[in-house]
């Protein structure tokens, strides 16, 4: 009898002192951000942010007594480097699960490296082809282009304003959101009369702007991502262009707005919350998640939070409520994952399950128009 | 098609065609007088529209003040460049020369983008943005300061290579470097001036061209090597058949764009490069050069 009870006191002792050793340990987590290269606008505020929601839980004590470690590098927005550093991360680093990669092209490449390694990965990009099909492993936390796009379409059907004109931008961005403007038209009603692109560093896009303004076209969709965009809203200033002109989730940061100037003015595109923020009605359940990662972001890095790094806020969170429920292996946090339910992000409201991996309605943007250099939200 | 609708697409044209053209003929200066092609050429107009943009709001100064400056100083970084990483080269073959300058363009950006960051800046246009209305067809301010600076720029540069010993110095290191080290024209002073006038030129073109298309520690890529395009159907002359290249090329863009497809405006500048090279090298007005012993 009494033997039992020192060999039950040493079981528990040694229970314990592992228990304090998994203690001590911190939870890695990869993250692939496109820090530098063409898509270095989405990549460093995702990476800021990141760094900055780990460095806040790990203050506040970390996670059920352990700490996070967040592994990050760059992948410079090239594919082929994704790949081998998810590898990295996932053979050297042994992190139970990666945030990011910044752009669609990278997480496509990345995906068949995690689900076969089976690491969760929650990517930061917005494609709808990254979760649909679903993949097992596969999460996101960017608004899929489909819901920007129904988003301006359920606008324009209210109008009455049932012929658009489309100009987009030549590359994964602007072609995705084309073949999602072309493909939801017809549901709303709406006639595509006029379809352009330009090229992401073009300067002058009065030659098709001028096209478009001989068309039937009672609308203007302009699909890219700075600076294209401002050039595109100057040069329908200076063409006296009358048509109501939407832009895409793309330009939707006061960086916009600094660019076009004056030419900005009532330009109407579907946005994240993040900028609309401080105006949202009190009853809207993310706001207060909101107001955290703004106050946040504005603290640590003396400038304007945007919705790209809110799609890493949202990855962390969600990847730390995970661990919360007492998942820490890399399975048992996926299946954590799908199980997510009213998580209300920065991105919008999360409910993932086993047949969406996106985990967003409709409600995750907002539609806003510029004016006196500020947004307002459409109603 | 209407009227209006084709003047606006050459309109467009020309005022672009007229960057082109500015920057084209940064490319000749060079050509002629070291025979190597400058790839770093579109780094300066960058520098240009960059510095502009750091006097500006950084050092606070006026825009008449801050565009000096930036000539200036992307002039110093041109004269940088050449003592730095042309004048060394022991074997200065072409080939060697060009690959030298494909690095320091490189270099340029990748030195702007860690000082300046990766986000694209506006600068203000110079006299207000409302536009001119001419027949039906719209342009801004800023198109007619860029045809007048490019025009005055054209006439300034004819008048230094004819009408002053050190251009016409210039020229005669373009025809014959030797013979013209031999009659005593330090050859190598040449090269250091083609570099300094012509990093400045570039600097004018990234300055007078910001306010419309914005700039960022990228935008030489793309307008160098249009620029280069221009230089090419204008057969590396560097006065007006450069700028007769630059316009058409412009023009052909915009109405390529207008009226077959917006796809294909890059191809089509690109398809007119490689015609050119292929079937008049010597350039769209050039004669074919003869060896004469």
């Amino acid at each position: 009898m009494r033997f039992r009870f020192i060999q039950f006191l040493a079981a528990a002792f040694t229970l314990c002192i592992a228990q304090a050793a998994v203690a001590a340990a911190p939870i890695k987590i990869g993250a692939l951000f496109a820090v530098t290269g063409p898509a270095a606008f989405l990549g460093e505020p995702e990476r800021n942010t990141a760094k900055m929601v780990v460095d806040e839980i790990n203050k506040a004590g970390g996670v059920k007594g352990r700490k996070l470690e967040l592994v990050t590098y760059d992948t410079a927005g090239d594919a082929t480097k994704a790949v081998q550093l998810a590898t990295k991360l996932i053979k050297d680093d042994k992190v139970v699960a990666i945030i990011g990669p910044s752009t669609t092209g990278e997480t496509m490449a990345v995906i068949p490296v995690v689900e076969k390694e089976q690491i969760p990965l929650i990517s930061c990009s917005a494609g709808s082809k990254i979760t649909d099909p679903v993949k097992k492993w596969v999460f996101k936390t960017a608004q899929n282009d489909s819901l920007a796009v129904a988003k301006i379409f359920e606008y324009l059907q209210k109008q009455k304003q049932n012929k658009v004109a489309i100009l987009t931008v030549s590359d994964g961005f602007g072609s995705s959101g084309r073949e999602q403007l072309k493909a939801q038209a017809a549901k709303f009603g709406i006639n595509i009369v006029s379809d352009d692109t330009y090229g992401p560093k073009d300067t002058d896009m009065t030659a098709q702007l001028t096209k478009i303004r001989g068309s039937q076209a009672q609308a203007l969709i302009v699909w890219g991502t700075n600076p294209g965009p401002a050039v595109i809203a100057k040069n329908a200033k200076q063409l006296g262009l009358k048509l109501p002109l939407y832009m895409s989730h793309g330009v939707s940061s006061k960086k916009f707005i600094d660019l076009a100037g004056d030419a900005a003015e009532g330009i109407r595109l579907p946005s994240g919350k993040v900028l609309v923020a401080d105006v949202l009605s009190n009853s809207d359940s993310q706001k207060k998640s909101l107001l955290a990662f703004v106050k946040d972001y504005q603290n640590h890095y003396k400038t304007e939070g945007d919705h790209f790094g809110g799609h890493a806020w949202d990855a962390v969170m969600l990847i730390k409520t995970a661990v919360e429920q007492g998942a820490e292996s890399p399975a048992a946090i996926r299946d954590q994952l799908e199980k997510t339910k009213n998580f209300h992000g920065i991105g919008g409201t999360f409910n993932f399950s086993s047949q969406d991996h996106a985990g967003l309605g409709k409600d995750a943007f907002v539609l806003v128009e510029i004016k006196n250099k500020d947004w307002v939200i459409v109603k | 098609m209407q009227f209006d609708q084709l003047l606006q697409y050459s309109l467009s044209g020309l005022s672009t065609g007229a960057i082109y053209a500015l920057i084209g003929i940064g490319f000749s200066i060079i050509y002629n007088a070291t025979g190597i092609i400058n790839f770093a050429q579109g780094e300066f107009v960058m520098l240009g529209g960059m510095f502009t943009l750091l006097f500006l709001e950084t050092f606070k100064l006026p825009l008449w003040a801050a565009i000096p400056c930036a000539i200036a100083a992307s002039t110093v970084a041109g004269m940088l460049f050449e003592r730095l990483a042309i004048r060394p080269l022991r074997q200065p073959t072409p080939i060697n020369l060009v690959i030298i300058t494909i690095g320091g363009s490189i270099l340029i950006r990748g030195l702007s983008m860690l000082a300046w960051g990766k986000d694209t800046h506006a600068i203000p246009p110079f006299s207000g943005d409302d536009p001119i209305s001419i027949a039906g067809a719209t342009i801004l301010p800023q198109h007619l300061w860029i045809l007048a600076i490019t025009i005055l720029i054209v006439f300034v540069n004819r008048f230094y290579f004819y009408h002053t010993i050190s251009g016409k110095a210039m020229r005669a290191c373009s025809y014959n470097r030797r013979a013209a080290g031999l009659v005593g024209i330090d050859v190598r002073r040449m090269v250091l001036f083609s570099f300094i006038i012509s990093s400045a030129m570039g600097a004018v073109a990234g300055i007078i061209v910001a306010p419309l298309t914005m700039t960022a520690y990228d935008v030489g890529v793309m307008l160098g090597l249009k620029g280069f395009c221009a230089a090419i159907i204008g057969g590396m002359s560097s006065g007006m058949a450069t700028v007769v290249g630059g316009l058409l090329l412009g023009v052909l863009e915009s109405l390529g764009a207008g009226l077959i497809s917006s796809g294909y405006k890059d191809a089509i500048a690109f398809i007119i490069l490689l015609l050119i090279l292929f079937i008049r090298p010597q350039g769209l007005f050039g004669k074919a050069e003869s060896e004469r012993v």
